[in-house]
């Protein structure tokens, strides 16, 4: 799945992604989100530059796909995508975190043109998700639904809620992915809880999952192409990825689950994502 | 004032509410139904069976209920979102915040057994802070019909009114005393009668027991002013503040913690636009517990002869 031009293109798009999270972060001032913003980074470049259905000058589009960033802290990722998918100006995510701005910390469907649902409090997203399918089958609609999880948000119970019912509905048209980077705020997930088997758990859930190395675009379009193809029942990727990708002393490192860097730190930061 | 009907035939407002759904559905494709494991007590059911696959019982998950209405409402469905009161508002208090009211979504949050009408199961099926909780989070309507005919109404007006509305039922049979034609305005009081001696404000299946109270009053030649307040939020402050000033006391009565319900938001009114003696008729900061009902109203204050205990008190005070 994807020509090499495709997946070029896409790779570009994550190249400057990266720049304008790195660059909005620093900006705001204050400690933000790095690690879980770089890591999805792959995952929303495909989706909105390569797979989803939408209308950066129409966001309220009845027949768009949607995204729910359930992982909403990972904000900046979604804001600098959307950004750079011509939703706002770029020159907006200057005001990320700002009073006033329509950038809030995590993401409000009110104020920020493209984000589909309000988000920050963990494990609420694939619920939201499973209703939006739920609405779109009702409709005969021929969107579809994306949520966005982070690893250390499986604890909540209430993803275990939504991943039975949706099941139990049989939604087809939802696919979730799940940014698999290892590392909740205490340290590695499998230290502090313990997610695996976790293809497992979703396959016993009832759902069809996918393991992908979430930095190649090639394996995620791919994944994303099989499970818009299942029928019966929704669609889980589990997208293996690296927290705090793309900045070398971040990568892997639990600190990175948010930080600030030094002005030197982000030119050396700034350098080493112009030359990659 | 307002002429109430007296035929004596009680009902409960979540019954009310199963007929009113009902209706809805068959007027509007956009509505749907939730429930979490309890349609049979919550009244959705009727809902349910005549519309299947516009009805979601979600199991036994409160949590996932309200965030898969918000997503439904983000799809241009009108969802009714349907369990006991204390399960949907404590129990799901974050998803209803960040899921439903914070990015204002269309979700009507109905909820049955509500105050101690779960009376035998005690605390943990009862609720005495819904009304704090829900009408704490900034873009919520509060709403709470006294019987089964308002409770009609409340629904129809919920499911016309854009953005989330909370609207807090009771198992208990309660007198029917509206009248279908009767006006209802969310935010708008309705006065039951005309006074000046002390002013009892009345949210709720307590109508009755205050309509009671004022009756002996009267026979004690004392008029009350009474004021059934269907909404809490928003408040019609103005509507209060005027009724204060005639007759210079309040009264409150909830089937409620005195703690956030219509008596704290009596009491903020008046502080600060005409304050005069308050009375807070209420549960006076406590947990439920197992009993008949009419022995918990009775242990609580909350029965005729005791809110006219209180009209006796205010009178004298003011002498």
């Amino acid at each position: 799945m994807g020509t090499e031009n495709t997946i070029k293109e896409l790779e570009n798009h994550a190249r400057s992604v990266r720049r304008h999270i790195v660059r909005m972060i620093h900006d705001s001032g204050t400690a933000g989100h790095y690690g879980g913003s770089l890591s999805c980074v792959e995952i929303l470049c495909c989706l909105y530059f390569g797979w989803m259905r939408h209308r950066p000058g129409d966001p309220e589009w009845d027949e768009r796909d949607r995204l729910v960033l359930s992982k909403g802290h990972a904000a900046p990722a979604l804001y600098a995508v959307l950004a750079e998918a011509g939703y706002f100006l770029v020159e907006q995510l200057g005001s990320f975190k700002r009073l006033g701005g329509i950038l809030q910390g995590h993401p409000d469907m009110k104020l920020t043109p493209g984000v589909d649902m309000s988000t920050g409090s963990l494990g609420q997203g694939l619920s939201v998700a499973l209703g939006m399918a739920l609405a779109g089958k009702l409709d005969r609609k021929n969107y579809r639904v994306y949520a966005l999880l982070g690893d250390g948000e499986l604890d909540e119970g209430s993803v275990w809620e939504a991943a039975m019912a949706a099941s139990h509905y049989r939604v087809d048209n939802l696919t979730a992915i799940v940014d698999r980077n290892n590392l909740q705020i205490s340290g590695p997930t499998e230290s502090f809880m313990r997610l695996e088997p976790l293809k497992k758990k979703w396959e016993a859930f009832g759902w069809e999952v996918i393991e992908v190395d979430g930095h190649r675009i090639g394996q995620i379009l791919q994944a994303l192409g099989t499970t818009d193809r299942v029928s019966g029942r929704p669609g889980l990727i589990i997208a293996r990825t690296i927290k705090g990708k793309g900045i070398r002393f971040m990568e892997n490192k639990k600190e990175c689950h948010s930080c600030a860097l030094t002005e030197e730190q982000f030119e050396e930061v700034m350098r080493e994502l112009e030359s990659g | 004032m307002t002429v109430l009907r007296q035929t004596g035939e009680k009902k409960s407002t979540r019954d009310g509410y199963g007929e009113a759904l009902l209706r809805l559905g068959e007027a509007d494709s956009r509505i749907v139904a939730l429930d979490a494991d309890l349609p049979s007590s919550t009244r959705t059911a009727k809902f349910g069976q005549k519309f299947p696959e516009r009805f979601f019982n979600v199991g036994i998950a409160e949590q996932n209920l309200y965030s898969v209405a918000a997503g439904l409402a983000a799809c241009g469905k009108i969802p009714f979102a349907s369990t006991f009161a204390v399960f949907a508002t404590e129990r799901a208090l974050n998803q209803i915040k960040q899921c439903v009211a914070y990015p204002a979504l269309n979700v009507k949050i109905v909820t049955s057994h509500s105050g101690f009408s779960a009376s035998g199961d005690g605390a943990s099926h009862q609720t005495l802070i819904d009304i704090a909780l829900m009408r704490s989070l900034p873009n919520m309507t509060v709403v709470v019909p006294a019987d089964a005919v308002q409770t009609e109404q409340a629904i129809a007006a919920a499911a016309a009114h854009e953005g989330p509305v909370y609207v807090r039922l009771g198992k208990t049979e309660v007198p029917i005393l509206f009248e279908p034609h009767m006006d209802f305005r969310i935010g708008k009081t309705i006065t039951i009668r005309r006074g000046s001696a002390v002013t009892v404000l009345v949210t709720g299946i307590l109508l009755g027991e205050a309509i009671a109270a004022a009756s002996l009053a009267e026979q004690e030649g004392i008029e009350t002013e009474l004021i059934n307040i269907h909404t809490i939020k928003p408040i019609d402050g103005e509507a209060i503040v005027q009724s204060a000033r005639k007759t210079g006391y309040v009264i409150t009565v909830e089937e409620h913690s005195i703690i956030g319900g219509l008596g704290s938001v009596t009491a903020e009114v008046l502080a600060e636009h005409h304050p005069v003696p308050l009375t807070r008729i209420g549960v006076r900061d406590a947990f439920g517990e197992s009993g008949d009902i009419e022995e918990l109203y009775e242990k609580h204050g909350l029965t005729a002869k005791q809110i006219l205990e209180s009209i006796r008190l205010a009178v004298r005070s003011k002498q």
